[in-house]
Formats: C-alpha cells, sequence, structure tokens
C-alpha cells in the first residue's frame, strides 16, 4: 500500500505544522512546531526563514513519524502559508540576505505614505485589487533592496531572489523559483486580469523583475522533493485565507467562509471575474486549478478578533487561557450596555482608519468583568457584519449561511452570538482544520488523488450549526450602539504623535 | 422544547458554575470522620480542628523538608495527641504522606489533585476539537464530549452526525449518567463516587437499575478502558465512550459516539449487542489523543 495519504504543511505566522489526511479528507497526523517572533524596534517584525525551513522539515517528519509511516505512503505535499512575509536570498548559497518582514510589521509606513502621496492609496487598486499599504509584499520587497546594502544590484542580475513564504519553502524543497497566484496577488505586483508580473506596477514598486518567481497555478506539481523527502511532488500552494476557502469547498460564486483566528477573514468567491470593491473590500485572487480559469474573490480583513482575547488574557489578566473567555462571559445575561471596539492599530476593513484607536464604550458602575467578556467576544461578530454588509453591497448578493472555522470556532456563545447578529445560520464544517485541508485538497487534485471538486465538496460535512435567534429589534439596538461606539474610535491620532 | 431556535439557544446555556462542578462537591461525611472524637460544634463559627487540619497542611507547604509530629505539634503549639489524631485523618484522605523510613510527614497526592484537577470545560472542547471531528468523519456517527456535573452528564462537546441532515447542537444538554456510555466512562473513574444508589431510574429494559451490578460494571468499564450503552436509556440506540485523561492521569471528560444499534452492533447472535470493534477502536484512539494533546501520555 502507497500513497495513501495526503500531507500539508501550514508555514503560520506563529508556528509551522504538517497535517496527514486520508481520502475522506480526515486528520490522521498532526505536528506543529512554533518560531521565534523577532521584534528589533516597536512595529517591526521578523522571522528568520531558516529556522522556519528547518522547523517545516521537523514537523513533516514528526507527523509522519506519529503515524509510523514514511514519505513514500504520501501522494503529494501541498503548502499553504502566512500571506506577505517577505524573504530575499542568495540564489547561489540559499541564505537569506535580512530576516523575513512579517505581514504585520509597519516599517514601510512612510514609504507607502510617499507612494499614495503620488495619486492616493487606491492608485493602483484597479490592477492588483489592493489599496497602499503596509501589509503587502511589494513596499518590504522595496525597503529590504533600498536597505541592505549592495541587494538592489544583484536583484537586478537574478543573483538575489524574492519569495513569500510558499515560494521559500518550495525553493528549498525542490529548487525551483515559483510562486503561486493567490500568493502573487497579495504583493500590489500582479495584475489580477494577465494574472502576470505588471510592468507599471513593478516599476512604480521599484522591483526588478529579474528577482521575482514564475507565477504559476495554486494546483499543479511544482516540481519533486530533494534531501529527505526525496521524491515527494510538491503539488499546491495557496495563500492561508485561499486555502481555507479551498478547504471550505465554496467553489461557486456567492459561497464564502470566513476563518477566525488572531484576526478574522472573510473570503467569497465571486467566480471568473474580479469584483471592484467600492466598499472598502481587497481583491484577491481565490484559486487556480491547473489549466483551468482563475476564480476571484472579495476579502474583508479584520485585524483584532482572537488577538483581543489573548490581550485580556496577557494584559489583563482576567482569565488563564483563551477559551475560558466563554466561561467568564456566561457569568452574565449579557454585555450590560458595554461595547469594545478593538481598533488597537487604527480600523480595518470597511473603514481602513489608521487614525484610530480603540474604545470601551457605554461604561458605567454596573458593568463587570463578565460583562467585558462579553463585549470582547461581541467585537468579533459585530466586525463580521460589518464587513458582510459591505460584501453584500459589492457582490450584490445576499449572503445566506456563513461557513466559519478557525479555533475559535470552538466558542458556542460567540458562534451563536454571530448567528444571532448577522441573521443568517452559521456552519462549522467537521474539519475546522480547513486551511490545511485546503492545501491538501488542492495538492490531491494535481496528483489525481481526488479526481474533481465534487468529490471534495463530497467530504464537507456539517459538524455544527447556530440559528439566528435574536428578536429583530434587540440586534438592530445593538448595531446601532456598535456603530457609535466605532465612531468614538475615529480621528485620535494627532499629526504629532509619535 | 418548543423551535429548533429556542432549544439551540437554551441547550447551549451551560449551568451556572459548572465549570468547577467537577471537584467542588465535598461529600460532608467525610467531614465528620475529621470531627469523631472532637467535640462537635453545631452552629456557625470556625470548626477548631478544621483550623487546626488546616495550619499543619499550610506547615507542611511551607517548606520542601518533611515534618515530625513533634516538630509539628512544637510550631503550633498543640498536645502531640491532637497533632497525630489530626494526621492520621489527613492521611486516610490522601491529604498527607508519611514517609516509610523516617515516619515523617509531607503533603499528600490528593491534595495536589484538588487544586488543580480542574479544566475549564471550554478550553477541554477546544482542545477536543479536531480530534472529536476526525472522530465523527471515521465512525460517521454524532460525537459528544462529556463532564460530570452533579451526578449527571454536562454535553460540553456535540458534533454533528456527518451526513447533513438537520440536527440540533445539543450543547448545555444532561444526560443521565447509569444509563449512557458518557456517564460510565465517568462514574468508573471519579475519585469522588458521585453514584446516586438511589436516583437510578430504569428507561427502558435494558437499563441498570441495581447499585450493585452497575458498581460490578463500572469496575469492568475502569479495567478495560471504554464503555458502552446498548439500548440503555433509549431502545434501539447504542453508545459507546472513553476516558480523557490529563497530564495527572486524573479523568477530566469521556468522549463517545451514539446511533442507532444496526450501525453500532454486529449483525448476528451475541454480536448484536455487541458495539462493533473498529468502532470502539476509534472512540479509544480518539480519547488517547486528546489525552496526548492534555500531557497523559509522553508521547
Amino acid at each position: 500500500m502507497s500513497h495513501r495519504y495526503i500531507a500539508a504543511i501550514d508555514q503560520g505566522t506563529t508556528s509551522s505544522r504538517c497535517i496527514v489526511f486520508d481520502e475522506a479528507g480526515s486528520i490522521v497526523s498532526v505536528a506543529q512546531k512554533e518560531h521565534r517572533q523577532i521584534f528589533p524596534k516597536p512595529g517591526w517584525v521578523e522571522h528568520d526563514a531558516e529556522e522556519i525551513w528547518a522547523n517545516v522539515l521537523d514537523v513533516v517528519h514528526g507527523a509522519l513519524q506519529k503515524m509510523s509511516i514514511t514519505v513514500h505512503d504520501l501522494a503529494a505535499v501541498g503548502i499553504t502559508n502566512q500571506r506577505e512575509t517577505t524573504v530575499l536570498w542568495d540564489a547561489e548559497t540559499g541564505v537569506p540576505v535580512h530576516n523575513a518582514i512579517v505581514w504585520q510589521d509597519t516599517r514601510t509606513d512612510q514609504l507607502v505614505r510617499e507612494l499614495a502621496a503620488d495619486g492616493g492609496q487606491d492608485r493602483f487598486r484597479a490592477k492588483c485589487g489592493l489599496p497602499l499599504a503596509t501589509y503587502f509584499a511589494g513596499p518590504k520587497i522595496r525597503w529590504l533592496l533600498d536597505n541592505v546594502p549592495g541587494v538592489r544590484e544583484r536583484a537586478e542580475r537574478g543573483e538575489v531572489l524574492f519569495g513569500t513564504m510558499d515560494t521559500w519553502l518550495i525553493w528549498k524543497l525542490t529548487g525551483r523559483h515559483v510562486t503561486d497566484v493567490t500568493n502573487a496577488s497579495r504583493t500590489m505586483l500582479m495584475d489580477l486580469a494577465t494574472l502576470d508580473w505588471d510592468d507599471e506596477l513593478l516599476a512604480a514598486m521599484g522591483v526588478p523583475r529579474a528577482m521575482l518567481p514564475e507565477i504559476r497555478s495554486s494546483a499543479e506539481v511544482y516540481g519533486h522533493a530533494t534531501g529527505t523527502l526525496a521524491g515527494l511532488p510538491v503539488a499546491s500552494a495557496l495563500g492561508d485565507q485561499q486555502a481555507a476557502l479551498f478547504g471550505q469547498t465554496c467553489y461557486a460564486p456567492g459561497e464564502g467562509k470566513c476563518t477566525y483566528g488572531t484576526g478574522s477573514f472573510l473570503l467569497l468567491n465571486t467566480g471568473e471575474q474580479p469584483v471592484q470593491s467600492a466598499n472598502g473590500l481587497l481583491t484577491t485572487v481565490g484559486y487556480k486549478i491547473g489549466d483551468q480559469p482563475a476564480t476571484y474573490a472579495l476579502e474583508g480583513a479584520i485585524a483584532v478578533t482572537g488577538s483581543l482575547v489573548q490581550w485580556f488574557r496577557d494584559n489583563m489578566g482576567l482569565i488563564a487561557s483563551a477559551p475560558e473567555i466563554e466561561t467568564l462571559a456566561r457569568t452574565v445575561e449579557d454585555n450590560g450596555g458595554c461595547y469594545f471596539v478593538p481598533a488597537f492599530a487604527g480600523l480595518f476593513a470597511p473603514h481602513w482608519r489608521g487614525d484610530a484607536r480603540g474604545v470601551i464604550a457605554g461604561l458605567t458602575g454596573y458593568i463587570t468583568k463578565g460583562h467585558l467578556a462579553r463585549a470582547v467576544l461581541e467585537a468579533t461578530a459585530w466586525q463580521t457584519r460589518e464587513v458582510v454588509d459591505a460584501m453584500n453591497a459589492d457582490s450584490g448578493v445576499e449572503l445566506t449561511t456563513l461557513r466559519v472555522d478557525g479555533g475559535m470556532t470552538a466558542n458556542n456563545l460567540l458562534m451563536q452570538f454571530l448567528s444571532d447578529v448577522l441573521d443568517v445560520p452559521v456552519v462549522r464544517p467537521i474539519i475546522a482544520e480547513t486551511t490545511c485541508l485546503g492545501a491538501a485538497y488542492a495538492a490531491g487534485l494535481a496528483v489525481g488523488f481526488w479526481p474533481n471538486t465534487d468529490a471534495l465538496r463530497e467530504n464537507w460535512h456539517r459538524a455544527a450549526e447556530w440559528l439566528p435567534s435574536m428578536e429583530a429589534g434587540v440586534r438592530e439596538r445593538g448595531y446601532r450602539k456598535w456603530q457609535k461606539a466605532v465612531q468614538r474610535t475615529m480621528d485620535w491620532i494627532d499629526e504629532d504623535d509619535e | 422544547m418548543d423551535g429548533r431556535n429556542g432549544r439551540a439557544a437554551g441547550a447551549d446555556r451551560t449551568p451556572e458554575g459548572v465549570g468547577r462542578a467537577a471537584w467542588s462537591k465535598v461529600d460532608p461525611a467525610s467531614f465528620d470522620n475529621v470531627e469523631r472524637g472532637c467535640t462537635v460544634i453545631r452552629m456557625p463559627g470556625p470548626i477548631q480542628s478544621i483550623e487546626r487540619a488546616a495550619a499543619i497542611l499550610r506547615l507542611l507547604a511551607s517548606g520542601a523538608r518533611k515534618m515530625g509530629v513533634a516538630e509539628l505539634a512544637t510550631a503550633l503549639g498543640l498536645p502531640k495527641g491532637t497533632v497525630r489524631g489530626i494526621l492520621r485523618t489527613l492521611q486516610h484522605v490522601g491529604f498527607v504522606e508519611q514517609s516509610q523510613d523516617t515516619g515523617k510527614y509531607q503533603l499528600g497526592a490528593a491534595l495536589f489533585h484538588i487544586g488543580s484537577s480542574y479544566l475549564d470545560v471550554n478550553e477541554l472542547r477546544t482542545r477536543a476539537l479536531n480530534w472529536s471531528d476526525s472522530l465523527a468523519a471515521r465512525s460517521k456517527e454524532s460525537v459528544r464530549i462529556g463532564t460530570l456535573h452533579e451526578g449527571q452528564v454536562l454535553v460540553v462537546h456535540h458534533v454533528f452526525r456527518p451526513d447533513n441532515s438537520s440536527q440540533v447542537l445539543e450543547v448545555g444538554a444532561l444526560l443521565p449518567a447509569h444509563a449512557s456510555a458518557l456517564g460510565k466512562v465517568l462514574l468508573a473513574n471519579d475519585p469522588l463516587d458521585q453514584l446516586d444508589d438511589a436516583g437510578l431510574v430504569g428507561f427502558t429494559p435494558a437499563t441498570c437499575t441495581d447499585p450493585e451490578r452497575l458498581r460490578e460494571m463500572l469496575a469492568e468499564v475502569r479495567a478495560r478502558g471504554w464503555a458502552s450503552d446498548v439500548e440503555e436509556m433509549v431502545e434501539g440506540e447504542v453508545s459507546v465512550a472513553a476516558p480523557i485523561r490529563d497530564r495527572r492521569g486524573v479523568t477530566v471528560g469521556a468522549i463517545g459516539i451514539s446511533g442507532p444499534i444496526e450501525r453500532l452492533c454486529g449483525m448476528t447472535g451475541e454480536d448484536a449487542r455487541t458495539p462493533r470493534v473498529e468502532l470502539v477502536s476509534y472512540v479509544r484512539e480518539a480519547a488517547r489523543a486528546i489525552s496526548r494533546d492534555l500531557g497523559a501520555i509522553p508521547w
């Protein structure tokens, strides 16, 4: 018996994981390893790409060992990754020229403002679907070219290569320099229509084409691994949120999912045409299977959801572990009139206000830590509501069901409240690990482990469902108060603030 | 329950204080033992011997060193006989241990369990999420995770049967402990013995309502590591469960599947009332995987 399983590598922001799946899409084995978060200055976040590569090898072997299987039992491996995190390395030696700059890093703030001064924040939106912001890979490449001595000249000669984490791992595994359309769509350098690097965008960002990987589909055999995983086909790459969309089997226009993690990301399949957003959402590539046309998606990013619970745990010390917030929240019946808008680094979709900072509104002497715990959880639901409203407006289609995944879906109180404020059923699939599952599915399609997406849909099963039970009046009053609280976060940062 | 929405929301509401339930209920009889031989004060106010016992425990906890009766008596200004009596009772309930060689005393293992056994049920659900999903996918049956709550099973997690039929989330529901596989696993591994002899209600002809026979069954469950209920709660339904343990080996919950007897049991003869071996192994593997994540198994 060989080729019984598919492995997925999830190279995430805080850890790398490997999950092995069987043909039914069930988890067979998991291994995980955290890596260091490097903070050289306030607002700067870096990862050691060599450490990540070592961890990835460790977790793949770890997952195989746990099940007493070998690389020969795997039909293929797929990759999903933290998006936008940028690494440059020496093409000859394979040594990174600098730590990877992580998506959260805001060092390109000044650069992004300069670029926006000439044509506005949305000057590239029509082509790449994205507003100018520090998250995306393009400005990070530019910063490295400007700040690491000698790198620009060598990059122009193709001696220094760029990659997001998918590209870095595929290069380390197979020696090929490629990326997939979903990761490329987060660089600000790719034209959404042609799915190729765009000369105008490259010129504006000051990035030489010679250092860029070849853009391929999300599901094809990029190459075969060498080294300890020799012979293993590396057969998919998807940014983490796109992988979750794929793992949730959102293959038809109008189908969407929201992944609840540190931040939360709502993606809606919009079919074979990119939809430009008038409501502060991002236009991105959803996935591309081999030679088939690309599928596009609208994306609403919410910066602070799970991380607000972590903040509540670590900075306030009111709970010992994140899941305990549900226990604390259930000590009270409602939020007691208290609303928490966690605009810790400004407001993201759909507001995009960098001058906003967090508020707790509606405080009275009545409020207890239980009410605050409720307000913390409810913040995630209300922020989702704002993004869903924007998505309905942009796409012209009303969301009828929200598919959810991620760690916070274990929180029944939050999931019920989410269903209540959206007034639609909220459904969790049987595999909450949709990110890894999506990468496994794409890799499995590429090597014929699964015949087509219909077979994958048959693997999707409802594990839990929460139905709306809130009166319309209560919902509307709550949303009104939330929106008032949001208004109170704005215009907080002044010109002379550091 | 009326209306599916109402039920989902209502069932979801966890009874108050449930998180600490498994360990918060202390049998008053154990205190009577402490009082035997002393003056029992039947009025509000501090009970002297409990205060003294607490002082002994605090003293033993204050240093790494073991202490003898004379040392403790001197430190507390009490007669040696009094201290010895209290120590004997504390030793009986496992709160202190006496060294075989020196005769000196130290804090007992049971005390550590009481202090740290509490595992938040919401944390248990979070940690068990992947494995309970996997179990539902492999067994093709619904999965529940339960903890003991005042002698009943509180459902803290529920994964739907993966057939996309309409099902209602039963988190927060209570099940009879003696008539469910989850309950039997929890009772069999419950150090506080929450089995209520008088509360053994018969739901079907197969329900075990005889406390003696039930205790024998629980001993068997404890020995073999899993439990089943064959039409003991609902006619035609079968459940299978296994214990979830934490790093100290304490049972913090149980995970199990349930479904119709035709799917869960064999086809003929004796097999027709015996859960299928592969389903039992799926349940036990899931329980072990969660226990491993909680640190119970060091590999």
